[in-house]
């Protein structure tokens, strides 16, 4: 710290002093705690400073400075505050709402929207400038993924995430002045493009330009059909933020909560895809320890990301040989749903209406590959819900969700041990994976059955694992797509060995994912203290069980002992496995 | 590596990309691709795609973001904001109509007007036959011979309305003789 120069600077008339290659804003917010509003400025990504909304006054110099891209300098005196930059932030708010529908009561980010925070903080309370608005046509059949540019301000924030944060670039802005909108090549659809279906540029969003596509009237017809036999599963990380939709505090894990909430909208039966994580990892570790053997080249890439996947079939389609063919605890629950449980209950698979919450809103692609479509071509998961649309439900429903009582998921599919709940943030699927083959190689469970320093908080990992005298595991563990191409390039180019490389699309794993809910007040997107908490919902609640290791599941040795015969077998490979193509357009990585 | 199948289609994407160019700009991309900052090779890359096709169409941009290893919608958003790139085939015969000051005082406007009429289209337009596309243009620098109409790479000087359709007649002629030619 002594050796790092200090500036001395006048902020409001404060004296202050900061380190050297501080901004403005963030001069004024360490110093004084004044945060200045901003929009498209985001810590973790590139500077744009294109919204002006930070804009501060500087004493000797004639034009307003946005506060998000100058460093302080010595003596500089900043005035964060005064009538007349108030006034100016004001007119540059105004200006960007002239060019915005007025749809702030029927919109979808209403209340979470950050311009609709930002007009009412900078004090906008009648539109002024009446102009020519743009229209453009919204998008409204891709898969996962839609745009909306109407509602777009050009802050840049989504395309500076698909760039940065997930190494995709699939969306630039196109065209000039006026028309100017931010699609993909093209101004394809988003289906035709090289999305990889993520959804993290909804989160990035300030506004509601890019949302969901969303399967709420599916599932509110299923439920109220009474031929319909409804099941739902829920993703490992949903009970880790379903709470933030309801003013609870973030990491407050919600498990049993959310197992009442889904029983009180009407579903028959509520399952956990925990079983299926369960289930993932005891094949997926058998396949690791036959490829250890020789069957099959190493490392071992993990599947469980539809995200990861869709990047792996555009990006990297020469490493498809090394992803695991298991396919993802969601689509092996639904495929197990419609066969195992159809059977055991006397059920027409027909009849079944398979409603899966998730994290997630590439899982709405993965439920319509054709891979996972029915001989009848009904998909085996009929609907994907993300979080933050199971949210939206259980208010329109009115249910108090924070006064409701624990539930018990429904028995043999929803148990799990605690290896399963870990799926849901990064490092989760290697740690759950490790706890099985460490036994496996070694023939006894493992003393320490936390690999913590797989937990690739910080993006990215690589380790080696000694196992005993003879096996030491060198494995890699990357959220964030980006990371993950450092580790994915070491292989291409043979300058690493691995064992196990585990790979989730998202920021932090899936407690970041697309389809989470929005940051709540005082959080941002990629915001480390939020997956911190997010994820430590999820330690807990693994600690908790008895049951840690998934191939101890007992319900998972029923359904070996009862249906699928041994890991590995083929009825397991008919039913939980799968396999992946190089598809178009092909990324540029 | 040795049990492991051929999944990649690289070489497929590339060919693909070969074809919709020629040899001698995939050429050059190739040395631009070598370069450390090979992206700030695109916008000339770009201008020698137009130069050759006329326009950037769909299958060349693709191509260009592949050899040049630029994100595709970087390409198109590069080609999109510039005037000066076209997305659209032209026609055979671009007439550019000077409106800079000079021209514009000299009654350039005038020119465009019998242009739009007699060819039916507006700036930016090509006939249905593809023969004459019709652009406005700033400022030439041929001030002295406002006002100025350029026809490929020629420019006439000292335009007046009553001029326009010789004008035009001279390159239908020249047109139909290529059409014989071929």
């Amino acid at each position: 710290m002594s050796d790092m120069k200090m500036i001395n600077l006048m902020i409001d008339g404060n004296e202050v002093k900061v380190p050297e290659n501080t901004t403005i804003m963030d001069a004024a917010e360490l110093t004084l705690g004044i945060r200045i509003p901003r929009l498209c400025y985001h810590p973790d990504l590139s500077m744009q400073g294109s919204c002006r909304v930070c804009i501060v006054q500087v004493k000797g110099i004639p034009y307003y400075m946005a506060s998000c891209s100058v460093n302080v300098w010595e003596g500089m005196e900043v005035q964060t505050n005064s009538p007349e930059i108030q006034q100016a932030r004001r007119d540059i708010v105004e200006l960007l709402l002239d060019n915005h529908p007025r749809e702030c009561l029927t919109c979808e980010r209403d209340g979470n929207c950050e311009l609709q925070n930002i007009a009412y903080a900078t004090g906008v309370r009648e539109r002024l400038f009446e102009g020519e608005r743009k229209r453009f046509p919204r998008e409204t059949d891709s898969i996962a993924v839609n745009r909306n540019q109407e509602k777009c301000i050009l802050c840049g924030r989504c395309v500076r995430t698909c760039a940065e944060v997930q190494g995709v670039f699939n969306l630039s802005q196109q065209g000039r002045g006026f028309t100017t909108e931010v699609a993909p090549a093209h101004g394809a659809r988003m289906d035709d493009s090289v999305c990889i279906q993520c959804g993290q540029c909804i989160n990035a969003c300030p506004t509601a330009a890019i949302t969901e596509h969303t399967f709420t009237d599916d599932v509110w017809r299923a439920l109220a059909d009474p031929k319909k036999h409804v099941v739902v599963q829920t993703a490992p990380a949903i009970r880790a933020t379903i709470g933030e939709g309801f003013g609870l505090e973030p990491g407050t894990p919600s498990t049993g909560k959310l197992v009442t909430a889904l029983r009180r909208l009407g579903f028959d039966r509520v399952f956990d895809t925990n079983f299926a994580a369960d289930l993932t990892i005891v094949e997926e570790a058998t396949e690791l320890l036959h490829r250890f053997e020789g069957e099959g080249p190493l490392p071992l890439l993990t599947s469980c990301s539809p995200g990861w996947v869709n990047f792996l079939e555009k990006f990297y389609p020469e490493l498809i040989p090394y992803a695991s063919s298991c396919r993802s605890p969601m689509s092996m629950m639904s495929s197990l749903l419609k066969t195992w449980y159809a059977q055991k209950s006397g059920i027409d698979p027909k009849d079944i209406f398979v409603v899966a919450v998730m994290p997630c809103t590439a899982k709405k692609y993965e439920s319509r590959r054709e891979e996972f479509i029915s001989a009848d071509g009904i998909p085996q998961t009929d609907a994907v819900i993300t979080t933050r649309e199971l949210i939206w439900m259980i208010r329109n429903y009115g249910i108090n969700f924070a006064g409701l009582p624990d539930g018990e998921f429904d028995s043999p599919l929803g148990e799990s041990s605690g290896a399963g709940d870990i799926f849901g943030t990064t490092g989760g699927v290697m740690e759950a994976a490790l706890r099985m083959a460490v036994e496996k190689l070694t023939g006894s469970s493992p003393e320490e059955l936390e690999f913590t320093e797989v937990r690739a908080v910080e993006g990215l990992r690589e380790r080696e694992l000694k196992v005993n005298d003879d096996i030491t595991l060198r494995v890699g563990v990357a959220n964030g797509l980006t990371n993950a191409k450092q580790l994915l390039d070491a292989v291409v180019n043979r300058e690493k060995e691995f064992h196990i490389i585990e790979i989730m699309a998202c920021p932090g794993g899936c407690i970041g994912g697309g389809g989470q809910p929005y940051p709540p007040r005082g959080y941002r997107i990629f915001d480390k203290r939020l997956l911190a908490k997010r994820a430590s919902a999820l330690y807990e609640i693994d600690k908790g069980k008895k049951l840690r290791s998934s191939n101890h599941n007992p319900a998972i040795r029923q359904l070996y002992d009862e249906y699928l015969g041994e890991p590995g077998s083929d009825k397991a490979h008919e039913l939980l496995h799968t396999h992946y193509e190089a598809k178009l357009p092909r990324g540029i990585r | 590596m040795n049990n492991v199948t051929q999944t990649d289609n690289r070489e497929e994407v590339r060919s693909r990309s070969m074809e919709a160019l020629t040899p001698e700009i995939v050429a050059h991309i190739e040395r631009c691709a070598a370069d450390e900052h090979s992206e700030s090779h695109l916008i000339g890359v770009l201008h020698k795609v137009q130069s050759h096709f006329g326009y950037l169409g769909r299958e060349q941009m693709d191509a260009v973001a592949q050899l040049l290893r630029v994100p595709t919608a970087k390409v198109t958003g590069v080609a999109t904001f510039y005037h000066f790139f076209r997305l659209e085939p032209r026609g055979r015969f671009v007439i550019n109509v000077c409106l800079g000051t000079a021209c514009y005082v000299k009654g350039a406007e005038r020119i465009a007007d019998r242009l739009r009429e007699e060819l039916g289209i507006q700036f930016g337009e090509t006939t249905k036959d593809g023969m004459f596309s019709l652009e406005a243009t700033r400022c030439l620098g041929t001030c002295g011979l406002a006002p100025v109409v350029m026809v490929e790479d020629k420019v006439f000087g000292d335009m007046t309305p009553d001029q326009v359709p010789a004008l035009l007649e001279k390159h239908v002629k020249i047109w139909e003789e290529e059409k014989k030619a071929r």
